[in-house]
């Protein structure tokens, strides 16, 4: 009884605590999705456990001057079994959850898939990274309209270059609902691209390229933030995504390319 | 049944070593003083690291990088981090309740190495003052606890030389160390005393003293390896000069994963102890607990690239991490369905001891969750490197570890000043450590969520109002220390006599004099075979009644 | 509940009698032994880390040299034959005879200090110094990390050589720690290197 209303009460509050910022990309709802379930077994467990613990101590206290010992109980053998059991099941679950959220981001893709970009990065044969769905309707067809862009991280600062026009920009202009190819590289130190509205995070690592996909899905500004410590101003490290309309996207384009370019 | 020796007994041999207080600061042998040695010594570096840690808190009560600069905040949470965990956690759960309990626990005189045991002690002053007086000469190091290249080439040499030296003198302690642990709960044991009669801080401690053994002296190459490229211009992790990054990312988390069950093994351990004495009840399924341990010690050694999710790893190596890491809760879950079974129809009292080791309970079990979600690979290329991550951690081991050591200090003050310390004040103590605790760390979950990274020290103003909560937090645990360090000051000369066996425990330490004679026991060893026999025998009347007052 | 009272002798009791100083000859064997797991991981890392960087960071064609081998060759074979002389020296001083096993333990000794010396020669006829590339830096890190263990064991055997030589020295055939702690050590330093020249050399 208590133990249902324990299951019940946790999963209403996993569905209706909203712990996670706005959502923009198209990655974003599944990973939202992955985190209810998380935040259900979380809740469950922890209030189940915290629950124990201080029912034992109010019921089980014993009075003042009271000298007697408690039962000796030494073990249980079926019980062991079954707090070995299900832990191990409720992972079970959360792994192959995971691994089902995680293909749907993208991040099973062979990043063979990206080598056709492989032309933008000079030298290294190595590229890592590849999480974030282009797309989570259509994956296949959307990665050859796949919208490439470079990024080259540095002491303190990312700067965006869009090989098509030859635009060279320290803020990212994306169109909405288009999927978007990062490549990503460092000149200095390890830098790391993130996007909290995105739920996509991605180091940029020097002297081994990195690669980002990412679908945005709503029109705003979203804070491009550096989440990895690379030196004094790491904390002030920032840049800005624009999504905007495709017209708005094209203008911007237009008005900022070096080769017109009509593909864009 | 006899407990203790007439206090008419004839003293045992005398050892050539300072009396008094001043056997504190020599180089003594007794693995009593050892302990102690470590204990004061770590308590210090954790008031320091504390002192860093309200820096830090205060820094971030607003937006900007007000309160110091940027560099300078970076050398703070790197010595802070250092500190923390390399001068406090470890030393403490490891050096001080080790060198203290082990000898008394498998029946010994002393550890299996005294010297090398009062040379593991001595490595750490001076490694942790040339650390500190870092931030004094050129700057400290900034580049995290983590020391990732190239960062960390990059940044002025003398402090991350400074702190590269410290750290192997740490690692070379903790070597020292383990080796001494398994010798001493291998071969040193008392005849008759069989492995599974063990109390199981001493399962857990082989268990660590293993990961120690195994894990520290790869740290120990990486960061030789480190120094190279910083003063010879060598190029292992430089990238400019051809090296290579990640492979400083694995093989330093190879160290730094086991180090968590360094850190958090041994807090396992002592809990076992401090739960069945209060409880009256012996500890639920003790062969259980024994394997888990030895479950957490060999998954521990295969997860550590979950900390490199986002740094460019190939997916079945994600995948292999994660369900890895995953399954470490399973073994971690026995031992606190175990705890909660020992406590389930007790007798319980609630001193300060039961509850800080019930609050480390409740608090881990948190923590361990948001370390089951940061194992998935999905959830944690959000929240990687965000003040998800730093809650998951203190969740750990502020929550689990400290706590433990605080429970530790309270069960086992009596047995080493031979005073009892204050219950009431200690209640409070907990009450307030317990709210500052989740106060501050709790709404860093929603930051991290939110989007704020680690390690800045200026942030998005959106999330001004609840860093000031988690200050608040902070102020009310730095506050949480008075009543601590006023009650051990009060009680060491002010106390109530605590007799020998206040709590009427079962576990050798118990059944010698306290604070004991300096070879642990006048005349023989006792053999300890059910350490945790309570509830089957009668058990011993107190010596004292006043350790049973409340 | 079985708690023997410390006045109720127990029969198969042990206890050492005094000092807590006492230390057993075989638990420092056991010491040695946990020691020496713990230093093979150190080398157990950095033969990760070489194997890692040769996997994913090819050199650029002009940076591969072939290295030589019979100097190395040579090198395995001194470090083999100084184990087997370090062994006839503990065999001779299990005998008794004193004077045998200080002749084995300088002819260890100069073995080890013949593989110094044509370790030197190697590195001052190698075309690539410590810092030209990852490859050259991995190569000297570890056989300068090992040299520095045949370096420290050359000067044990040295001591334990003295102290078998010394009149009333320590080492008897009945007090023969040193002398098997720095055999075991030996042993060790040679098989790292053995793993050492597969690696390095033969791969
Ligand atoms: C004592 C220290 C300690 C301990 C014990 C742990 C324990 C765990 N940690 Fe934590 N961790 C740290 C200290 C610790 N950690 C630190 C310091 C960092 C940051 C380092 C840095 O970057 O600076 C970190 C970071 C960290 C990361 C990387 C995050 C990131 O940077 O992106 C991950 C990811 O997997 C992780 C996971 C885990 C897991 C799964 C456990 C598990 O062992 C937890 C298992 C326990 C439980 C789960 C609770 C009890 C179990 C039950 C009640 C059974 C039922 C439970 C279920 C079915 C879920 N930790
Ligand atoms: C291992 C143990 C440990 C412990 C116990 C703590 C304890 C605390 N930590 Fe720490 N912390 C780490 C380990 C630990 N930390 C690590 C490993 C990091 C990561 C570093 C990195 O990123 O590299 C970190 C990072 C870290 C950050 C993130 C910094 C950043 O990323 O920008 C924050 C921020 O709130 C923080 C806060 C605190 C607080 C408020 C406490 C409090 O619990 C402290 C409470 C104690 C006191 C407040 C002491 C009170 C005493 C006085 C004030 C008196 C002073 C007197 C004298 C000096 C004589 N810690
Ligand atoms: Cu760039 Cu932090
Ligand atoms: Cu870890």
């Amino acid at each position: 009884m208590v133990s249902i209303c324990l299951i019940i009460g946790g999963i209403w509050i996993g569905n209706n605590v909203n712990l996670l910022p706005i959502v923009a990309s198209s990655n974003a709802p599944v990973y939202d999705e992955l985190f209810k379930v998380l935040f259900t077994i979380g809740t469950i467990l922890f209030v189940g456990m915290t629950g124990l613990v201080i029912y034992s101590l109010i019921k089980f206290r014993s009075k003042p001057g009271e000298l007697e010992d408690g039962i000796a109980i030494e073990g249980n053998l079926s019980l062991e079994i079954l707090w070995t059991a299900v832990p191990a099941i409720v992972i079970l679950f959360v792994g192959l959850y995971s691994y089902d959220i995680y293909d749907r981001m993208g991040g099973m893709q062979p990043l063979e898939v990206h080598h056709h970009e492989q032309h933008l990065m000079k030298g290294s044969e190595r590229i890592w990274g590849g999480i974030g769905s282009s797309s989570t309707i259509e994956a296949s067809n959307q990665f050859t309209a796949a919208l490439p862009i470079e990024l080259t991280a540095m002491q303190f600062a990312f700067i965006f270059h869009y090989p098509k026009g030859d635009i060279t920009s320290g803020e990212l202009h994306v169109p909405i609902d288009q999927p978007v190819n990062l490549t990503m590289e460092s000149k200095d130190v390890i830098h790391a691209f993130w996007v909290p509205e995105f739920r996509l995070k991605q180091d940029v690592i020097p002297g081994q390229p990195t690669i980002l996909s990412f679908t945005p899905t709503r029109i705003g500004r979203y804070p491009i933030i550096c989440a990895e410590l690379c030196g004094p101003y790491h904390g002030g490290m920032r840049a800005t995504v624009v999504v905007e309309k495709t017209e708005d996207y094209q203008q911007w384009f237009n008005q900022n390319a070096k080769l017109i370019d009509i593909e864009a | 049944m006899t407990i203790s020796i007439p206090p008419s007994n004839p003293e045992p041999l005398k050892s050539l070593q300072p009396k008094g207080w001043m056997r504190y600061l020599s180089f003594s042998l007794d693995h009593k003083v050892i302990g102690l040695q470590y204990m004061v010594c770590g308590f210090i570096f954790y008031l320091i690291g504390g002192a860093l840690a309200s820096a830090i808190r205060i820094e971030l009560t607003s937006p900007m990088s007000d309160f110091m600069a940027r560099d300078v905040y970076n050398q703070v949470l790197t010595l802070h981090g250092t500190i923390m965990i390399f001068l406090w956690i470890v030393p403490v759960v490891n050096g001080a309740f080790g060198n203290y309990l082990i000898p008394f626990y498998v029946g010994a005189r002393d550890m299996a190495f005294p010297r090398l045991n009062a040379v593991a002690f001595w490595l750490i002053p001076p490694a942790g003052l040339m650390l500190i007086s870092s931030y004094f000469i050129n700057g400290a190091a900034q580049s995290g606890w983590t020391a990732y290249p190239p960062l960390s080439i990059t940044t002025p040499a003398a402090g991350q030389i400074i702190w590269i030296i410290s750290v192997l003198l740490l690692g070379g302690s903790s070597i020292f160390g383990g080796i001494n642990f398994i010798a001493t709960i291998l071969k040193l044991r008392r005849p008759g005393l069989k492995l599974m009669q063990l109390p199981m801080y001493c399962w857990a401690m082989l268990g660590t003293s293993i990961l120690v053994v195994l894990s520290t002296p790869v740290l120990a190459g990486t960061l030789i390896l480190l120094s190279f490229d910083i003063v010879a211009h060598t190029g292992f992790f430089n990238p400019e000069l051809g090296g290579n990054v990640i492979v400083y990312q694995h093989l330093f988390w190879f160290y730094s994963h086991p180090a968590v069950y360094i850190m958090v093994l041994p807090a396992f351990g002592l809990v076992s102890e401090i739960l069945p004495v209060h409880c009256r009840k012996p500890l639920f399924g003790y062969t259980t607990m024994v394997y888990s341990i030895m479950g957490i010690v060999f998954l521990g050694l295969i997860v550590w690239a979950h900390h490199m999710f986002t740094s460019g790893t190939p997916p079945w190596m994600r995948l292999f991490f994660t369900i890895a890491t995953a399954f470490i809760a399973v073994p971690t879950g026995i031992k606190f369905f175990n705890w909660v079974a020992t406590l389930w129809g007790g007798r319980i009292s609630l001193n300060t001891a039961i509850l800080f080791s019930c609050g480390f309970i409740v608090n881990f079990v948190l923590g361990g969750i948001t370390g089951v979600a940061l194992a998935q690979v999905p959830f944690d290329v959000h929240v990687h490197d965000t003040y998800f991550v730093v809650a998951h951690f203190h969740y750990i081991v502020y929550g689990g570890s400290v706590f433990v050591i605080f429970s530790s200090i309270y069960h086992w003050f009596p047995k080493a000043t031979g005073k009892m310390l204050n219950e009431n004040l200690g209640r409070f103590h907990f009450l307030i450590t317990f709210i500052g605790f989740n106060l501050c760390f709790a709404p860093q979950h929603w930051l991290g969520l939110n989007g704020m990274p680690r390690r800045v020290a200026e942030y998005d103003p959106q999330f001004t109002f609840v860093n000031q909560i988690s200050s608040a937090g902070a102020l009310l645990m730095a506050l949480s220390t008075l009543p601590f360090l006023w009650n051990v000051f009060h009680s060491l000369f002010k106390g109530d006599e605590a007799g020998d066996n206040p709590w009427r425990g079962l576990t050798p330490e118990w059944l010698t004099s306290s604070p004991p004679p300096v070879e642990n026991w006048n005349g023989e060893a006792p053999l300890v075979t059910e350490p945790y026999g309570y509830g089957k025998t009668k058990v011993p009347e107190p010596l004292n009644q006043i350790g049973t007052k409340d | 509940m079985t708690t023997t009272t410390p006045l109720e002798k127990d029969s198969q009791s042990e206890v050492p009698e005094k000092g807590s100083t006492h230390e057993h000859a075989d638990h420092r064997l056991f010491g040695l032994i946990t020691f020496l797991i713990a230093d093979g991981m150190t080398f157990a890392g950095f033969f990760a880390a070489y194997l890692t960087f040769k996997a994913v960071n090819p050199l650029l064609p002009d940076a591969i040299y072939e290295l030589e081998l019979p100097l190395p060759t040579l090198n395995t074979v001194l470090l083999l034959v100084s184990s087997a002389t370090f062994h006839r020296a503990g065999n001779a001083l299990q005998k008794q005879n004193s004077k045998l096993c200080q002749k084995w333990l300088l002819i260890t000794a100069s073995l080890g200090l013949a593989f110094l010396a044509s370790q030197m020669v190697e590195y001052f006829t190698l075309p690539f110094g410590l810092t030209d590339n990852l490859y050259a830096s991995t190569f000297y890190a570890l056989t300068g990390f090992h040299g520095l263990h045949v370096t420290l064991g050359s000067i044990l055997i040295f001591i334990v050589w003295w102290q078998v030589k010394a009149p009333g020295g320590q080492l008897t055939h009945k007090n023969s720690f040193l002398l098997e702690a720095a055999e075991l050590y030996w042993h060790f330093v040679d098989g790292i290197w053995v793993i050492l020249f597969i690696i390095l050399y033969l791969l």
